[in-house]
C-alpha cells in the first residue's frame, strides 16, 4: 500500500532537496575538514537561500560555533554529524508524525479533517490526493466541498473526488460554506462513512472577515459533531518565504492548526521554511505533496526527513 | 513580529551617538541590521549581498563620514537606491499594429494566472479594447471552467476548446479572434515548475506559434528564496516582457520583487491586491521599497535623514562664516537649498544674512533665479573673491546671466554687506545671531 512505504516514498520525493540543499551541505562537508569563518558562511548562504529564514539560521549556525567552541569538532564526519544533529534539534520542536500517519488514530468517526489555506497553496490537490489515500488505505470518505467561493472550484474537487472514488457533497457556487460543512458531516454520520475532508477558499490570513468565516465553518463543524474538527491541515506551498510563519501564526489563531502540508516539493524550492516553523512554531508538518498526480503526497516524518537530507553524503547512517 | 528596520536602526543610531567619529564599522553594524531586514522580507541572499555592497560603496565616502547620523543617511542611500532597483512604473502593454495584440500569461501552479488573465482582461476592456480569454490550461481539473464563469462575470468572451492541446487553442485562437474582431487575445496558461521539461517546452512552443506581443509572468508575492531561480528559468526560456506580483494584499514583505528586477531586467508592471476582479494596480516601486524595508514609516525616515543632511550642510556653514570664507559660491549653494524648500516668502529667514537684505530689494522667486544666473556667470576665482569683480567682469557677467550691470552692482553690494555683518558675528555672539536663521524641521 502507497502509505506504508512511506519511508522509501518520502526519500525520493526529498531527493531535490537533498540534491539542492544538502547536496551543497556535503559538498562543504567533504572539501572542508574544520570549520572556519568560510564554512560558516557558506552554510549561512545555503540555508538561507533555503527559505531556513535568517533568524533560525543565526540559531543554528551559533549552536554550532558553541559547540565547536566546546567540543572541538574538526573532521568532516563529525562535522556533518554535528550539521544533522542541530536540524534535527530544530525539527524536533514540531513533534512527532509517526511514519503511517494516516492511518486513523482511535476515537469517534467519522474522522473529520479540515483543510486550510491561503490562495494558490494547493488545498484542493491535496484533498484530492488525501482523500485518494485514506481509500487506498481502506476507509470509506466522504468530501466537502465548502470553497463556495472560487469560480469552478466545485468542479475542480469533483473531477478530483472522481478519481479517488470517493464522495463528495457539495451546493451550488456562492452558497454558505458553513452549510455545506454541515451537510458533508450529516452525510458522512448517515452513512457511517470514517473520514470527512473538508475543503475551504484560499483567503489570506490578513482578511479579518474571511478568517471570521473560517472560524464560523469550524464552530458548525464543532457543533454538528462535537470534537470536531479532529484536524485542522494549514497547507503550504513549499517556496513561500517568511511569510509562512504569518500564516501559520493567524491560520492557527483562527482556527486552532493541527498540522501542515508542504507543496510543491517537486520544484526547486527547498522547503526550508519547515525548519523555520518548527524553530518558531510548534505546529507539526503531516505530509508532503510532491507532483501533480494522485499518489504524491507522502507521510511526512522527522527522522525520514533529516535522513533523506544527508543520504549521499559520507555520514549517511 | 518583524521589528521594523527604523527601529532597529534607531537602535544603532543610540549606540552611535555621542560618538565624534565616524567609522567604517558603524556603517557595517547599520548595513548588517538592513541585511536582516533584506532577508527577513525574501530578498533573495546574493541579491541581498550584492545589493548591501553597492549602498555601501556609496555609503563609505565624503558625505557620509561628514554627517552627524551616518545611519539616517545611509538608509536615505538605502531607498534609494532601492527605488532605482525596482525600476520605474510602467503598467503598460505592448500593442500590436495589426490586431489582435497576443498576451502570453505565465507561472508556476497557484501564482494566481487565471486570476490575474480575467483581471487584465477587465482592465483592458476599461480602456477600450475588446480582449478575448483563452483557456489553454488543459492540465488542473476545471481550469477552464474557471476561467469561464470569470469571463461571464465581466462579459469577455473566452475561448474554450476541450478537445485540442494548449498550443493549438492558442493558435486557433488568435484566428478566432481576427474573424469575431476582437483585438486582444489574453493566453491563459497551465500553471508549471520551471524544472518540468516538457512542461516548459510546451509554454516555449506556445511562444513559438504565437508570437506574443507582450509575454508575461506571474509571481505570488509571498514567494520566498527560489523566486530567482524560477523567474530566472521562465526568462530564459521565454523572455518574458513583464512580471506581475500577486497577492500582494497580504503581509508578506515582497522581498521577491527586488529579487526578480535583480536577476531579469525586465520592469514589474501589475500588482495584483485582492480576489475582486479590479483589485489590479500599476507597480509603485516607491512603494515596494518602503514594504520590503519595514513598512511605511521609513519614509518619515528618509524625511529626518534629509533633514539631517541640512543641518549639517548648515554647521558646515556656520563654521565658514565664523571664519569669514563665505563666498558667493556658498551663497549659491544656499539659493539652491533655499529653492528646494518651496516658497520664498517662508524661507527666506533661513538664509544666514538674508534677512539683511534691504527690504526695497523685491525678492520674489524669479529674482532668485537671476541672482543664481549671475552667480553661474562667474569664475570660480571670482566667486571666492568677489572684490577682484572689476567693470569689464561685471560687463561680461551680465551678458552672461541675462542680466544688467546695475543689477551685478546691487548684488555685490549685498553680499559684501552680507560678509561684513557676518564678521560682526564672527567677533563672538554667532549662537545669538544665527537664532531666527533655522534650517526648517519638516
Amino acid at each position: 500500500m502507497a502509505l506504508f512505504d512511506a519511508w522509501k516514498k518520502l526519500k525520493d520525493g526529498l531527493s531535490k532537496t537533498r540534491d539542492s540543499l544538502f547536496g551543497k551541505v556535503a559538498q562543504l562537508v567533504n572539501s572542508k575538514s574544520s570549520i572556519d569563518a568560510d564554512f560558516l558562511e557558506k552554510l549561512e548562504e545555503i540555508l538561507i537561500s533555503a527559505d531556513v529564514g535568517a533568524g533560525t539560521t543565526q540559531t543554528i549556525i551559533e549552536s554550532i560555533k558553541k559547540r565547536v567552541k566546546q567540543e572541538g569538532y574538526e573532521s568532516s564526519g563529525e562535522l556533518t554529524h554535528l550539521l544533522k544533529d542541530e536540524l534535527a534539534r530544530v525539527l524536533q520542536a514540531t513533534g512527532d508524525a509517526a511514519p503511517g500517519a494516516l492511518l486513523l488514530p482511535e476515537g469517534p468517526r467519522p474522522f473529520v479533517v479540515m483543510v486550510v489555506g491561503v490562495n494558490g497553496a494547493g488545498k484542493t490537490t491535496t484533498i484530492g490526493k488525501l482523500a485518494y489515500n485514506y481509500r487506498e488505505a481502506g476507509y470509506s470518505v466522504v468530501v466537502g466541498a465548502a470553497d463556495t467561493f472560487r469560480a469552478a472550484a466545485n468542479e475542480q474537487l469533483e473531477i478530483w473526488a472522481k478519481r479517488a472514488g470517493v464522495e463528495i457533497i457539495q451546493q451550488a457556487h456562492g452558497a454558505d460554506p458553513g452549510a455545506v460543512a454541515f451537510d458533508a458531516v450529516s452525510s458522512a454520520m448517515a452513512k457511517k462513512a470514517e473520514v470527512v475532508i473538508i475543503d475551504t477558499a484560499g483567503r489570506l490570513h490578513t482578511k479579518t472577515n474571511l478568517m471570521e468565516e473560517l472560524k464560523k465553518i469550524r464552530r458548525v463543524l464543532e457543533k454538528r459533531l462535537p470534537g470536531a474538527p479532529h484536524e485542522v491541515l494549514l497547507v503550504l506551498d513549499a517556496s513561500t518565504g517568511q511569510n509562512a510563519l504569518q500564516q501559520v501564526k493567524h491560520f492557527t489563531e483562527a482556527v486552532q492548526v493541527t498540522g501542515l502540508v508542504l507543496t510543491k516539493l517537486d520544484g526547486t524550492a527547498k522547503g526550508g521554511i519547515v525548519l523555520a516553523i518548527s524553530h518558531d512554531m510548534q505546529t507539526p508538518v503531516k505530509f508532503v505533496g510532491v507532483g501533480e498526480q494522485i499518489d504524491d503526497l507522502q507521510v511526512f516524518d522527522r527522522a525520514a526527513f533529516v535522513d533523506a537530507l544527508f543520504e549521499g553524503t559520507e555520514i549517511a547512517t | 513580529m518583524f521589528e521594523s528596520l527604523s527601529q532597529k536602526l534607531e537602535a544603532v543610531f543610540k549606540k552611535l551617538r555621542g560618538e565624534g567619529k565616524v567609522t567604517e564599522a558603524n556603517i557595517t553594524e547599520t548595513l548588517r541590521e538592513v541585511r536582516r531586514v533584506l532577508l527577513d522580507a525574501d530578498v533573495n541572499y546574493k541579491v541581498a549581498k550584492d545589493f548591501i555592497e553597492k549602498v555601501q560603496a556609496r555609503a563609505v565616502g565624503q558625505e557620509v563620514l561628514n554627517s552627524i547620523t551616518p545611519g539616517q543617511l545611509i538608509i536615505k542611500i538605502i531607498y534609494d537606491e532601492m527605488v532605482k532597483l525596482l525600476g520605474e512604473s510602467k503598467a503598460e502593454i505592448r500593442t500590436s499594429n495589426t490586431p489582435p495584440t497576443v498576451i502570453l500569461v505565465a507561472g508556476l501552479q497557484g501564482s494566481g494566472k487565471t486570476t490575474f488573465s480575467a483581471k487584465l482582461a477587465n482592465f483592458l476592456k476599461k480602456k477600450g479594447s475588446n480582449p478575448l480569454l483563452v483557456a489553454a490550461d488543459v492540465y488542473r481539473p476545471a481550469a477552464i471552467d474557471q476561467l469561464m464563469m470569470l469571463g461571464k462575470q465581466l462579459g469577455i468572451p473566452v475561448y474554450v476548446d476541450r478537445e485540442a492541446g494548449a498550443v493549438k487553442i492558442a493558435t486557433d485562437s488568435i484566428d478566432f479572434a481576427r474573424k469575431n474582431i476582437r483585438d486582444t487575445v489574453i493566453i491563459d496558461t497551465a500553471g508549471r515548475l520551471h524544472v518540468d521539461e516538457a512542461m516548459m517546452q510546451e509554454v516555449a512552443a506556445i511562444k513559438e506559434k504565437t508570437s506574443p506581443h507582450e509575454i508575461l509572468f506571474v509571481v505570488d508575492a509571498m514567494t520566498g528564496q527560489d523566486a530567482v531561480n524560477t523567474a530566472k528559468a521562465f526568462h530564459d526560456r521565454l523572455n518574458f516582457d513583464g512580471v506581475v506580483l500577486t497577492k500582494l494584499d497580504g503581509d508578506s514583505r515582497g522581498g521577491a520583487a527586488l529579487s526578480i528586477r535583480a536577476v531579469v531586467q525586465t520592469p514589474i508592471k501589475f500588482i495584483g491586491v485582492g480576489e475582486k476582479l479590479d483589485a489590479l494596480e500599476p507597480f509603485h516601486p516607491d512603494r515596494i521599497a518602503s514594504r520590503i524595508l519595514g513598512m511605511g514609516d521609513i519614509v518619515t525616515l528618509v524625511e529626518k535623514a534629509q533633514e539631517q543632511f541640512d543641518q549639517v550642510k548648515a554647521v558646515k556653514l556656520e563654521e565658514k562664516l565664523r571664519k569669514s570664507q563665505f563666498t558667493l559660491e556658498d551663497f549659491l549653494e544656499q539659493l539652491h537649498e533655499v529653492k528646494k524648500m518651496g516658497p520664498l516668502s517662508q524661507v527666506l529667514s533661513m538664509i544666514p544674512g538674508a534677512n539683511r537684505i534691504p527690504n526695497d530689494v523685491q525678492v520674489d522667486d524669479r529674482a532668485l533665479v537671476r541672482i543664481e544666473a549671475m552667480i553661474q556667470s562667474m569664475t570660480k576665482e571670482e566667486r571666492a573673491r568677489p572684490s577682484m569683480i572689476n567693470g569689464s567682469r561685471r560687463r561680461r557677467i551680465a551678458v552672461g546671466s541675462g542680466t544688467s550691470v546695475q543689477e551685478i552692482n546691487r548684488l555685490l553690494k549685498q553680499f559684501e554687506e552680507m560678509q561684513k555683518m557676518m564678521r560682526r558675528f564672527s567677533k563672538g555672539n554667532m549662537k545669538k545671531a544665527m537664532r531666527g536663521m533655522r534650517f526648517p524641521t519638516g
